[in-house]
């Protein structure tokens, strides 16, 4: 028997080494949302725009933001999005737009569209891998200062931003950044489009003006509905309900605490020397402990004792929803209903992150009856296009029982009828069930507040509902009667002999008494919404005309 | 005229109520079960107070324009002196658009509803019915009178052969002479005609009567003057079932919930109920049929809601050892016995044996 040449250890030993961060997301590209070239093409304009949203609003800018997509050749696009943000300094240009997990959100508890800092750097990744291109970066940070104009690539061994080139040049802009990407992907039009998605954006963003141009170069302004800035979301400290072994070993690695205790009060929400002194006796570790001295057994035991111990919910002001009544204008503009219903939810906690969660409603009008509900999903204001029957969205509008209020129903699926929901949650932390933020995770407690609301807005749905069937039926029945009204006169005209003017008395007596006894009918049901935008309302509305082969 | 006034007073008052912008309201005497009462002195069903209302409301308003267009169809044909049958004035209504009459039983009630809220019968009003009376053989001359000359004819019911009399729809002018001892009325058709043809008349000095089914008003009045004007007993002879006691014999006996205004008259209160019992289905041995679903059912309606059955203690047995056997038998099962044992023996057994009747 021939035998198979195998390896030992040594050998093998020569063959083992670190692998790049950027190399493993090289290979594992759907993981961050580059599955296909549609995606990529979403993707990448996804990220920028998070970015220069998340930028503009920690600066206090209300958004302009451009974005424009152009074909070069068949499959082969040029993205460019192009915000007023405050400007990146220079040294930090490379390092955000070129280095995997290099940013500013991870670190803090901030309820921002951006997470982990992955986003545009494997954008940028992606371009430089189908076309080989680097990025074009321009930044300026004032007025009468230059911009910084930076070609870029990354080195996918040493997850490291290689800069091409580097110049100074005037921009006319005050302050803004702009990103220029070359990269492989396809256009195409429909629900799953850009076209779409910014529309979207725009429904969750009314303080943001997008001018966005397609590729077949037909320009969209969606111009800001609203000139106030959403409140700033306050960053929180983590509250030790959700924290996790591996993000307390780390946080006590790199503490400037010389204590647990002052470790535990400083570094988390909600504690206080009284809780903190708690938590170590829970804990059994003493509290002027060195976080340092601290090892692996002992963080674990730390943990025990924060869940042991009575903490108070974290600060819930932090978190900044979109508001009930803006939502509605959304989706007011989208879609021309007959009814609408809104409601934001108080803030809740899962595992230590408190969130909100926001849900707005259109019912009738021109919504076609005989198909599922449509869902629009939003994530801290941002627009969640795939996987819509993935996630707790979807979860817990199925399983809220649609029938009493007026949809129709079959088992736990999505409701039938002329319904779009529009779904929010906004938290410090939006727990996504992957890393390319396609749906959320189905916490329990998100689950429950997503239930509560759009039973709410059900339940307004369904007096609404119920208040058209009954006008419906009245009218219905006050028409029956008035048909027999003119027969009633005639009779009495012919048994007691009356004239003509007397025939018509009667009939005109009557039909008034229909009105005095039964009561004036409300109008229901006729469409009144002046918000409606027909022009935004069409924008990715037109059918794909191209399937991708390589689609999910 | 009373029809004419009180169509006059009827219809001025739904006018006047709106003129003053009143909602006009039609109220109609109940014509059910549930709004007469019984007692065994004045013999027949009569009407109590409970009315219903048609008003402008979307149940009750296509109705009330039926009812005054009713009205004032009545009120053109007593003018005229002239008549409608009943299906003539369901086509009548064809003319009167959306308030027409679909089918002639939505007519045929309306036509009652008039009836009652005028307390008359339909004949006053101009409305006569298809329906002929019922069928008359045996020691009978009914005396009638030529509708051209005016002049009597006399009518000798033994003359029919195999044939029979057939009792018109209007019966108030016929005059009667007999010498028969009694009345039988016989439920089917087919039994009539084995009486007939053998005689029984004959044997038994009496007069047969074939009421096919529910007897109509004009035999109901016929039976009632025939057997007031020479005391005649009146005996009831129909099927062994719920339908035969309480329709046939209930209604010829003390009218019915649906026409209590005119009970007074088209009722035979004497009339007594020989056959078939519940007992005689073990007393003769018949051959029997199950009870059908609506047969109990009407069993258990007539034991809680007849007027008529609840006076009777004797009814309420019968009918509830009849529920318990769960059959039913027909008059024509005493074939089983030979073709002649009802009349040989059967008929002359019962109607000597009055504590084997039902009252």
């Amino acid at each position: 028997m021939p035998e198979n040449k195998r390896s030992d250890a040594e050998e093998m030993a020569t063959k083992q080494r670190e692998i790049s961060v950027a190399a493993f997301f090289e290979k594992n590209r759907h993981l961050l949302g580059f599955d296909n070239p549609r995606k990529a093409l979403m993707t990448t304009i996804k990220e920028a725009v998070d970015n220069s949203l998340d930028a503009c609003e920690e600066a206090g800018i209300l958004p302009e933001i451009i974005v424009e997509v152009i074909e070069l050749s068949d499959k082969r696009f040029r993205v460019i999005v192009e915000d007023n943000g405050p400007g990146i300094i220079k040294e930090q240009l490379p390092k955000i737009f070129a280095k995997l997990l290099y940013g500013s959100k991870f670190h803090k508890l901030s309820q921002t569209r951006g997470q982990q800092g992955i986003g545009i750097s494997a954008s940028v990744m992606y371009a430089q891998l189908t076309t080989g291109k680097p990025a074009k970066i321009k930044s300026k940070i004032g007025k009468g200062k230059k911009a910084n104009c930076i070609l870029l690539k990354l080195d996918t061994e040493n997850n490291k931003p290689d800069v091409i080139s580097e110049e100074e040049k005037e921009w006319k802009k005050d302050h803004g950044t702009r990103v220029e990407l070359d990269l492989e992907a396809s256009y195409i039009k429909g629900s799953q489009s850009i076209d779409e998605y910014l529309k979207q954006t725009a429904i969750a963003n009314p303080h943001t003006t997008i001018i966005y141009t397609n590729p077949k170069a037909e320009q969209y302004i969606f111009a800001r509905a609203v000139e106030v800035l959403p409140p700033m979301p306050k960053e929180i400290k983590p509250h030790p309900y959700g924290i996790e072994l591996g993000m307390l070993i780390r946080m006590l690695k790199y503490t400037e605490s010389r204590t647990l205790q002052s470790f535990l009060t400083t570094e988390f929400s909600r504690v206080g020397a009284g809780t903190a002194k708690e938590i170590c006796q829970h804990a059994s570790i003493l509290p002027n402990i060195k976080p340092r001295d601290i090892n692996r057994d002992m963080s674990e035991k730390i943990l025990n004792g924060i869940r042991k111990t009575k903490i108070s919910a974290p600060p819930t002001d932090c978190i900044s929803p979109i508001g009930d009544t803006n939502l509605e204008k959304g989706l007011r503009k989208e879609i021309n209903a007959e009814f609408y219903a809104s409601v934001s939810r108080p803030a809740s906690v899962y595992r230590g992150n408190p969130f909100v969660v926001e849900v707005a409603l259109a019912y009738g009008g021109e919504l076609k009856g005989d198909k599922q509900a449509r869902l629009l999903r939003f994530a801290n204001r941002v627009p969640l296009l795939f996987q819509q029957s993935a996630g707790a969205v979807s979860k817990s509008v199925s399983a809220v029982n649609w029938r009493p209020y007026g949809l129709q129903q079959t088992g736990s699926n999505l409701p039938v009828g002329p319904v779009s929901i529009v779904v929010h949650v906004a938290s410090v932390w939006v727990p996504f069930t992957s890393e390319s933020k396609e749906a959320i995770a189905s916490y329990d407690e998100i689950l429950k507040e997503m239930r509560l609301a759009v039973q709410e807005c059900g339940r307004k749905l369904g007096s609404y509902v119920n208040k058209k069937k009954r006008v419906g039926l009245e009218l219905k029945k006050r028409g029956y009667i008035e048909k027999y009204i003119p027969h009633v006169a005639d009779a009495l005209k012919e048994l007691l002999e009356l004239t003509d003017a007397d025939d018509k008395k009667i009939q005109e007596i009557l039909t008034a008494l229909l009105e005095t006894t039964r009561g004036k009918v409300e109008e229901v049901g006729k469409i009144d919404n002046p918000d409606y935008d027909a022009d935004f309302a069409k924008i990715g509305k037109e059918e794909p005309k191209e399937e991708e082969g390589d689609e999910q | 005229m009373k029809v004419l006034d009180g169509i006059q007073k009827i219809s001025s008052d739904i006018y006047k109520t709106i003129l003053k912008k009143k909602q006009p309201v039609v109220e109609t005497p109940l014509r059910s079960l549930s709004n007469v009462e019984y007692n065994e002195k004045d013999g027949y069903f009569k009407q109590l107070g409970k009315t219903k209302e048609r008003t402008l409301t979307a149940a009750t308003i296509k109705t009330f324009a039926q009812t005054l267009r009713m009205m004032s169809l009545s009120k053109e044909l007593v003018n005229k002196d002239d008549i409608a049958t009943k299906r003539e004035a369901y086509y009548v209504s064809k003319n009167w658009g959306e308030a027409r009459f679909n089918e002639q039983p939505e007519s045929d009630t309306v036509m009652d509803d008039v009836e009652a809220m005028l307390g008359v019968n339909r004949e006053q009003l101009g409305f006569i019915p298809e329906e002929k009376g019922g069928d008359v053989a045996g020691e009978l001359i009914v005396i009638d009178q030529d509708p051209n000359t005016g002049k009597d004819i006399r009518v000798d019911c033994t003359k029919f052969g195999s044939g029979a009399y057939s009792v018109p729809s209007s019966t108030e002018h016929l005059e009667f002479e007999t010498k028969a001892d009694f009345i039988l009325a016989i439920e089917t058709a087919g039994m009539f005609q084995r009486l007939v043809k053998h005689n029984y008349y004959k044997k038994s000095n009496c007069i047969l009567i074939s009421m096919g089914g529910v007897p109509t008003r004009a035999l109901r009045r016929f039976i009632r003057r025939l057997s007031d004007s020479h005391k005649l007993p009146v005996y009831v002879f129909t099927d062994g079932d719920p339908y035969g006691y309480l329709n046939i014999y209930r209604t010829l006996k003390v009218g019915s919930g649906n026409a209590a205004h005119i009970n007074k008259y088209f009722c035979v209160p004497n009339a007594k109920f020989i056959g078939v019992t519940p007992g005689d289905i073990d007393d003769h041995k018949m051959p029997t049929h199950p009870l059908k679903e609506v047969d109990l059912k009407r069993i258990k309606d007539g034991i809680k809601n007849d007027p008529f059955v609840k006076h009777h203690k004797e009814w309420q047995k019968a009918l509830e050892k009849m529920a318990k056997m769960k059959v039913r038998v027909e008059q024509q099962a005493f074939a089983a016995h030979g073709l002649n044992y009802v009349i040989e023996k059967y008929l002359p057994q019962k109607i000597k044996n009055p504590k084997k009747w039902l009252p």
